[in-house]
């Protein structure tokens, strides 16, 4: 069960707004992290808490191949990703970083600040703010194998260890 | 049962089965594994400490690649190059390039042949479908897992058809077609699709040109694009190579495959177009947007830096001066297209007008290298994206058109419509 707060952004996030260009050649995530969002909420990666939501509206993730940017939403202790539709490299990103994404048509609905809970094995998400109750599509096949794993390199080691 | 598209055959045949679906989940092997030095750092340290790898699949088929930040220009940057240069002499690398050009131009130019299947560490890999290959972008931990591999999961995608017809008005380009195609999709409205561009148009369109409707099908959402192998693309490969690739009668869709959807672009009915910021579907013919005033034109980036986007160029700029607010940045794809630029005096041209030429690269297309925005600047871009302080400042604004509205609009100093210099 992943519990969190919400916050809420719009369309086409994109990966330039997660993690902008020119923090790429900082040496640690951690330092990327601090940077995080900051076109769009100057204060949203000083005031992101561990286990806190993510909801967005269409194509999140949108424009570059860099895996920075699920990472330092992970680095940030983001707990999922709530949003109507996502930009398929940031998609597997997330998959393998072992990051909750979650396509969810009525993501619009929720607002910032609120509190949801989110079962990923039954596929609900509930609304605490305001009562209202969500189901989406778990992730199926190989992807959810990696999910269920804690993302791409643990899976591969679970193959390679039971070879 | 319905024949397959060309890009369900390659990755049918790559997956070692006679026929995929669209939706179906493959484990395929892949042909070439491209990385630049944009994620280097971090595909390394996933690699040797997090994969625990020793070895790569191939080292013939891993190509490496410098262009986000050529030539260094921070301790941490000149890092990077080193990291990847060692990694290349420890694995066998010897594709590894510190300064041939922008990473897609240089596959296209020396690597990639009609029916690969190629994965890069960069969002714009799915441009070569431009010679009939499926390609696609991925991030370092895929990557570094298919360095170690060979081989990936893929959903095969739905394939959507880009019917081409009619022919381009004078001064109007690809460039114009792909922007006006995002316009209609929207910039999620291919999500995952495989684009493949079909009509008679086709023919007319030199196999460079063709590269920038491939390159910015990423735009869209898309998961790969492609163009079946004509006797364009074979002309074009071995010109470049110098060496005839065997012509594979197989590659091409059958006609009785299936699109999900078809879009028909009259190219005749096109105008040149401009996307404003900060969306790249926010397109609008450039009339519309002309007089808005520059700081910056940049010409170049993996979607429009070859010798034909040069040469465009420099019929507008020849024997005039670039307006007095503008700085103008001419960055070659790749070091082959520098020396043809070169040996046909356009270089002389750019730099006699009062333009800046910068070694080939990503240059002011990504923001973190040359040719950086500060607040309150506009560019026009020849680049494939205008996101939100993609070149620079939070603050700063990206439009987008093609090499001949860029070079218009340097000459006057605010957006210009390029047929007003025919």
């Amino acid at each position: 069960m992943i519990s969190g707060r919400t916050w809420a952004f719009g369309d086409n996030i994109d990966t330039d707004q997660i993690i902008p260009s020119q923090y790429l050649v900082l040496r640690s995530i951690d330092e990327m992290a601090t940077h995080s969002l900051e076109t769009q909420r100057k204060e949203f990666a000083s005031q992101v808490r561990p286990g806190d939501v993510i909801v967005a509206k269409q194509n999140f993730g949108c424009g570059s191949s860099r895996e920075q940017a699920p990472t330092v939403l992970r680095a940030l202790g983001v707990g999922a990703i709530i949003a109507t539709s996502f930009a398929r490299i940031f998609f597997r990103n997330s998959i393998n970083m072992g990051i909750p994404v979650i396509v969810l048509p009525q993501a619009g609905e929720i607002n910032e600040g609120d509190q949801l809970d989110i079962d990923l094995a039954s596929g609900t998400i509930e609304n605490r703010t305001n009562g209202r109750r969500y189901s989406f599509a778990p992730l199926e096949g190989l992807p959810a194998e990696i999910m269920a794993a804690g993302g791409l390199i643990p899976y591969l080691k679970s193959i390679e260890a039971s070879a | 049962m319905s024949g397959m598209t060309l890009t369900e055959r390659i990755i049918a045949r790559h997956s070692g089965r006679d026929a995929v679906r669209p939706d179906e989940i493959v484990t395929a092997s892949v042909d070439l594994c491209m990385a630049n030095d944009g994620t280097m750092r971090l595909n390394v340290d996933i690699f040797e400490n997090k994969i625990g790898a020793t070895r790569v699949f191939d080292p013939e088929r891993i190509v490496l690649i410098m262009d986000h930040q050529v030539p260094a220009d921070s301790p941490q940057t000149a890092e990077v190059h080193e990291i990847s240069r060692r990694f290349a002499e420890k694995y066998g690398i010897r594709h590894f390039y510190e300064s041939e050009g922008i990473c897609h131009q240089v596959m296209i130019e020396k690597h990639v042949e009609p029916g690969m299947l190629v994965v890069g560490a960069d969002s714009h890999t799915n441009s070569y479908g431009v010679v009939g290959s499926v390609s696609c972008g991925m991030g370092s931990t895929d990557i570094s897992a298919v360095m170690a591999l060979g081989k990936t999961w893929l959903r095969v995608p739905h394939s959507v058809r880009v019917e081409l017809i009619g022919k381009l008005k004078p001064s109007v380009v690809t460039k114009d077609i792909i922007l006006a195609l995002i316009r209609q999709t929207t910039c999620s409205g291919l999500a995952y699709r495989a684009v493949e561009f079909t009509g008679p148009a086709l023919a007319d369109i030199p196999v460079p040109q063709r590269f920038t409707l491939c390159n910015m099908t990423t735009e869209t959402g898309a998961k790969s694009s492609m163009i079946v192998p004509d006797d364009a693309t074979y002309a074009y490969l071995r010109e470049r190579r110098g060496v005839d690739i065997t012509r594979d009668p197989l590659l091409v869709s059958d006609p009785d495959a299936v699109y999900e959807q078809t879009y028909t672009i009259d190219c005749s009915s096109l105008d040149p177009q401009v996307a404003r910021p900060h969306s790249v579907d926010n397109v609008v013919p450039v009339g519309e947007t002309a007089g808005v005033r520059i700081d910056q034109a940049f010409l170049g980036a993996c979607t429009n830096a070859r010798i034909e986007d040069l040469r465009q160029a420099a019929d507008i700029i020849r024997g005039r001066k670039i307006a007095s607010n503008v700085r103008f940045l001419v960055t070659p794809a790749s070091r082959t297209v520098y020396l043809e630029s070169m040996r046909e005096g356009l270089i002389e041209t750019f730099m006699s007008a009062g333009a800046i030429i910068s070694h080939p690269g990503c240059s002011a297309c990504w923001g973190a290298c040359q040719g950086v925005l500060a607040s309150g600047q506009t560019m026009i871009s020849t680049g494939n994206r205008n996101f939100k302080g993609r070149a620079g400042s939070g603050e700063s604004n990206i439009y987008l058109a093609s090499p001949a509205t860029v070079a218009a609009s340097a000459v006057t100093g605010v957006i210009t419509d390029p047929r007003e210099f025919l």
